[in-house]
């Protein structure tokens, strides 16, 4: 399998991270040689092996649905690019 | 005092010997003469670091202090702590100010009264094994500035074999405790995954990261798990279990201790003298009254490639957190909303991070998901498999932790694949979820070898028993480099 230089820019705009041309053409050498290294896991037979997520088999922990941590917003807020009246502020996105 | 150990520090603030300041300052000293050649440091603060000495001398005065109260350590900068800049390695976070602390933190400094010292230099979200893909710079390796600490924890490793600090932390996501540990002769463990809390601690590969000790011996890694560890519920994968001492078995004999040699750890891909450092650090076991079996880990050949599917497909998720909005860098100049995510990304994350993302974004993809993602765990599964049954004939595992001792800079950096293969020996412990060590077992060339323990799960205080043997009938853990007295 080899990764083109249209799928290389496709992967780059899924993953939201701008990239030139010549930044693709140099990630395309990279990331093939990465997937030539991963794809020796398709020569493994693995029908009926369950596929293994966790290091530990264990269902998620539930806790009671109460209120524990208390108002902090200020705080968290404080080390964001840019808030105005306790809200963030992006571009606008609706014209 | 330098090259104390955490015992003998311990000693020196109960008896006041030593105050906690004068034993900070004196680590500030070093930091501040040693870290210009090392680059070991990002962040140092002395004035925060003296306030909590100055606590730290109050709960000894007050007879209040634990056994590690007033010790000085150096933190990884992957774990939040409330007012220190937490970088992570990454332009992202240059200017991040965390609002909290991660558990860890919460634990050793809040709790058990350990001093940081400031934050280590690592590779970028943790992902590198030389160091060499921080924002901030690469770490120099204390045995040789030419060569790489290793990575990622390499500036905790640097920072604790030239003595800028007694001990710190790391985090090993596919080897980053343990193969800077190696390369820089220090002891270092990864526990069971979910022994340690990752609250706070800025998420890499959810499944598999996990914190732990890095210092100067087992002894030392001992008392300090015993302060990382233990249940939190603010991490959903944190295991609930009764609290362990786990420097209670240090000076158990090793009388019929099994010790498992994996025969694909033993063949090719090794260098040799890597290789007969660790073979005789086998010899000394038997002498220390172990019995060796051979066993085998049939699809550890697989552990890389699979790695590399798992790792980036859980950090391509965790990542996407990273869009300028909330916390961390936000491009300066952007046409909308989209623009800003896209350029903020591309220009706040190193080259290694991105690859890292695009290959997770590929691999979760559309048409894509069965062949990569299901077959690398599915492949995880038959890993840990292995050491199941591996377990079954011996109580632990050893082999190298790297198959090289420390590399030159930049020797690596320009290839990914070569890169990745340096932690060939650690990552099948990171699928499998086990305890991992790595112990000073010799040199090469005049560079630290490491000696890889595995044991089985929940066995860290076991490994810890069988390291601390050896450290007792050898010397090769107090050997320091020269020349940064």
């Amino acid at each position: 399998m080899s990764l083109t230089l249209e799928q290389v820019q496709r992967i780059a705009h899924l993953a939201r991270i701008e990239i030139s041309e010549s930044e693709a053409i140099t990630t395309q050498g990279h990331l093939n040689g990465i997937f030539q290294l991963i794809e020796q896991m398709q020569a493994v037979d693995t029908r009926g092996v369950e596929p293994m997520a966790h290091a530990q088999d264990l269902s998620q922990r539930l806790r009671p649905d109460a209120v524990t941590e208390e108002d902090r917003r200020t705080a968290f807020q404080a080390v964001a690019p840019e808030t105005e009246a306790g809200l963030y502020l992006v571009p606008k996105v609706i014209e | 005092m330098i090259n104390a150990s955490l015992k003998q520090l311990s000693r020196a603030l109960a008896t006041k010997q030593i105050s906690s300041v004068e034993l900070t300052q004196l680590f500030l000293e070093r930091i501040e003469r040693l870290n210009p050649v090392l680059n070991a440091f990002i962040t140092v603060d002395a004035e925060k670091s003296l306030n909590s000495a100055r606590a730290a001398d109050a709960r000894i005065a007050a007879g209040t202090a634990g056994q590690l109260t007033g010790i000085p350590i150096a933190q990884k900068d992957i774990f939040c702590a409330e007012g220190w800049r937490t970088t992570c390695g990454s332009k992202m976070l240059a200017n991040f100010v965390s609002p909290y602390d991660a558990t860890v933190i919460r634990k050793m400094e809040s709790e058990a009264g350990l001093v940081s010292l400031g934050k280590t230099n690592m590779d970028e979200f943790a992902m590198g094994s030389s160091n060499e893909t921080s924002f901030f710079g690469p770490v120099k390796n204390p045995w040789d500035p030419s060569r790489v600490p290793g990575g990622s924890s390499g500036g905790s490793a640097a920072a604790v074999a030239a003595r800028l600090a007694p001990a710190a932390t790391g985090t090993d996501t596919g080897g980053s405790i343990r193969q800077p540990a190696a390369l820089c002769n220090l002891t270092g463990l990864k526990p069971t995954y979910g022994v340690v809390s990752r609250y706070g601690m800025i998420a890499f590969a959810s499944s598999l990261d996990q914190g732990g000790p890095m210092a100067a011996s087992a002894e030392d890694c001992a008392l300090l798990l015993n302060t990382m560890a233990g249940f939190d519920e603010r991490d959903s994968t944190s295991l609930d279990r009764p609290l362990e001492d786990y420097a209670r078995d240090l000076d158990k004999p090793l009388n019929g201790l099994r010790i498992g040699l994996p025969r694909e750890f033993f063949g090719e891909g090794c260098d040799a003298e890597v290789m007969a450092a660790v073979r005789a650090a086998i010899d000394d076991y038997e002498k220390l009254g172990a019995i060796c079996v051979e066993v085998s880990l049939p699809n550890s050949h697989l552990s890389v490639p699979a790695y590399y599917v798992i790792a980036p497909a859980e950090a391509s998720s965790n990542l996407s957190r990273f869009d300028g909005v909330r916390y961390g860098f936000r491009a300066e100049d952007y046409a909308s909303l989209d623009d800003m995510y896209m350029k903020s990304r591309a220009q706040g994350f190193g080259a290694e991070v991105k690859r890292r993302i695009l290959i997770g974004a590929y691999v979760l993809s559309h048409g894509y998901y069965d062949a990569y993602y299901l077959q690398a765990q599915r492949i995880r599964r038959l890993i840990a498999d292995d050491f199941v049954e591996a377990f079954k004939s011996c109580d632990v595992i050893m082999g190298p932790t790297s198959p090289s001792t420390a590399f030159k800079l930049g020797e690596k950096a320009a290839d990914p694949v070569q890169m990745y293969l340096s932690d060939i020996y650690t990552i099948a412990v990171n699928l499998a979820g086990l305890p991992g060590m790595s112990v000073p077992c010799g040199f090469a060339g005049g560079l630290p070898v490491g000696l890889q323990l595995i044991g089985n799960y929940f066995a860290e205080a076991q490994l810890l028993n069988v390291a601390h043997r050896y450290q007792q009938a050898t010397d090769w853990h107090l050997r320091w480099p020269d020349g940064l007295a």
